[in-house]
């Protein structure tokens, strides 16, 4: 079976808040062109909404947008670990310090397994890290735990 | 004779040989199976955009490589983002050689990293060739279907 595809999730339990009956709006940041259309996609056949972003300032941009009014509440964010400038760890860190963000749930996408890579995400309040290429039922497995949430 | 019906297995077994020989991986299925009504030219145009990218990269190699001192963060880079986007369409022998290349850059071998890129060039333009043809296929077989032949 392939490239085998780990999920690793942390233990603890967050309340993903969403609003009823809406699509779960989703933030996916990632520099390469061709993976931002395919993540696009596969939350798109997950029923999300979906924004993209090509860095990590941008997210942040955005995402703190949508607490003034611009562009819908963002649910999570999915973003690669790998981008120049901000990681997406280092992406990962300035939305856990944030009192107005550290609430969103983070999931950390790599072509690498390494797993002190993954304990650090994890660590640092990733939701998910999930191993790239990224396939349908990764992207179900995560949406599910958005929209079941039961606090 | 039905046309279409022979269209149809050429098609099938044009497909299947490019899994057979390696050049794709079961990544590119992952890909047919996001197509859908709603966007029923996705992997067409995720392959575009795969091969747009790929050439701007791979000339950016070729810049890079032929200076006098060699940034070889900039090459990792380079080859990081094709080897990436290369294993998310399911270019398998592309892939493979990007991850050879990671080593011979990694190791800031200058000679390595020149047969690489020969190497990464040769399984590029193979597996555009084979996509190119695979989406012919496809269309004819797409038209000839509708025009209603049976």
């Amino acid at each position: 079976m392939g490239s085998g595809c780990a999920a690793h999730s942390s233990s603890s339990s967050s309340k993903w808040v969403m609003e009823n009956g809406d699509e779960p709006h989703v933030l996916a940041v990632d520099d390469n062109i061709i993976d931002r259309k395919l993540v696009e996609k596969l939350l798109k056949n997950s029923s999300c909404k979906v924004t993209t972003a090509e860095n990590g300032p941008r997210a942040l941009e955005f995402l703190y947008g949508t607490f003034n009014g611009t562009g819908s509440k963002v649910n999570m964010v999915i973003t690669d670990y790998c981008m120049p400038g901000m990681t997406g760890y280092e992406l990962l860190k300035k939305i856990k310090e944030s009192s107005a963000t550290k609430e969103v749930p983070v999931v950390i996408m790599s072509s690498e397994n390494i797993p002190t890579r993954i304990n650090k995400c994890l660590e640092e309040g990733a939701q998910m890290f999930i191993l790239k290429p990224l396939k349908q039922s990764d992207v179900k497995k995560l949406t599910c735990q958005l929209m079941n949430c039961k606090g | 004779m039905d046309g279409v019906a022979q269209l149809r297995r050429q098609f099938a077994e044009y497909t299947n040989s490019l899994f057979q020989e390696g050049i794709l991986n079961q990544q590119f299925n992952q890909l047919q199976q996001l197509q859908d009504e709603s966007n029923p030219n996705f992997v067409f145009e995720v392959v575009s955009l795969f091969f747009q990218d790929s050439e701007r990269l791979l000339n950016e190699l070729a810049i890079v490589l032929i200076q006098e001192n060699i940034n070889f963060r900039k090459v990792d880079a380079h080859v990081h983002q094709l080897k990436g986007s290369s294993s998310s369409i399911g270019a398998n022998r592309v892939q493979d050689a990007c991850i050879a290349f990671k080593r011979y850059c990694e190791a800031q071998n200058i000679e390595g990293c020149l047969k690489c890129l020969q190497q990464v060039k040769t399984e590029y333009f193979l597996v555009k060739n084979k996509l190119e043809a695979f989406f012919k296929m496809e269309q004819q077989l797409s038209a000839a279907s509708q025009s209603g032949s049976k």
